[in-house]
């Protein structure tokens, strides 16, 4: 019988989780995903559940379980924002947010 | 300053592509469903909230008023957490947006008013005449309760466009007015960054409140018409 740390027959590589990827395999890994709408859909509902089952869905779930999503949608929000509050009106109208960026 | 001011309520895009889509979907990750009676905390406090209200709001209906139950609660639970969640930092509130507020006022006012013609028709055009009033004055009375009645669908998507936006559009003046004066004069600025504590704590309840009152407002209206 096999011990343990013994694996008989190879995984193929389309099968192998992130982190058993090799560093050479990579670009064939990511071409043989799932890239349909389904497979799409199917990769969000196993990172929802991923992340729910971890932080929300235990005995004593904390409040940073709903406030690491709250800061990750800050953030979001601010990265869609970013193009205009960089902008560049006339000279005395600068943006508060381009001012405390150029001066710090 | 004038179109830095305004900059937040623009409707965000990638690339010409409407995102205000993903903003809008936003809010029901937050509320996890479950089937099992004993949950998580987070579901045991949504669930002990949502039936909070919808007692509450239901109470008065009659049967035929309580098939609307479903549609007021997530009503109610999405202008409240859109809101909230317009409090944050450079997030984008929908609500701000006449156009998605029409949209959820229109069909719902429209829905209750003929209702209430389809199934009562006296009692629904007894509506346009209050009782006692002094025959000269009925053609008159006739035509402004009309257009009272008329008027009610722009009424509740106007009122909430006004006080999301005014209540956004003074944080932003007050914040930036605090910044402005910290590096002039510090007293003041702590008289000012007090008065901004006070608004956010006003927000707060704002957002609240306004999602309370669309709803309780619609849900009389069903109730005229029941």
């Amino acid at each position: 019988m096999a011990s343990v740390g013994e694996c008989p027959a190879p995984v193929p590589v389309k099968d192998k989780k992130l982190l058993e990827v090799k560093l050479g395999e990579l670009p064939s890994w990511i071409l043989m995903r799932d890239f349909s709408p389904s497979g799409i859909f199917g990769a969000f509902q196993r990172g929802y559940y991923r992340y729910y089952n971890k932080y929300i869905n235990v005995k004593k779930g904390s409040i940073s379980g709903i406030t690491m999503v709250l800061a990750c949608y800050v953030l979001f929000s601010y990265s869609f924002s970013y193009k205009h509050l960089n902008t560049y009106h006339l000279a005395f109208l600068t943006s508060e947010h381009e001012r405390l960026r150029k001066y710090h | 300053m004038n179109e830095n001011l305004f900059a937040s309520f623009i409707a965000p895009t990638i690339l010409g592509l409407p995102a205000a889509v993903l903003i809008i979907l936003f809010p029901p990750l937050l509320i996890p469903t479950s089937k099992y009676l004993i949950n998580n905390r987070l579901i045991t406090t949504q669930q002990w909230l949502i039936k909070l209200t919808s007692k509450q709001m239901m109470t008065m209906h009659n049967t035929k008023g309580r098939t609307w139950s479903l549609m007021l609660v997530s009503l109610i639970i999405f202008i409240a957490t859109t809101n909230l969640l317009g409090l944050l930092p450079y997030s984008f509130t929908p609500t701000t947006q006449l156009s998605m507020n029409l949209a959820m006022a229109i069909p719902l006012w429209a829905g209750a008013v003929i209702t209430g013609f389809r199934s009562k028709i006296k009692n629904a055009l007894a509506h346009f005449l209050p009782q006692g009033t002094p025959t000269p004055l009925i053609p008159m009375l006739v035509i402004i309760e009309t257009i009272s009645l008329l008027i009610q669908p722009m009424a509740l998507a106007v009122r909430l466009t006004a006080n999301i936006t005014a209540g956004h559009l003074l944080m932003h003046l007050i914040g930036s007015a605090t910044l402005a004066m910290s590096t002039i004069n510090l007293p003041s600025t702590l008289i000012i960054f007090t008065i901004l504590i006070l608004l956010t704590i006003l927000e707060i309840a704002v957002a609240l409140i306004q999602a309370y009152v669309f709803t309780l407002l619609v849900s009389l209206y069903l109730h005229d018409n029941t």
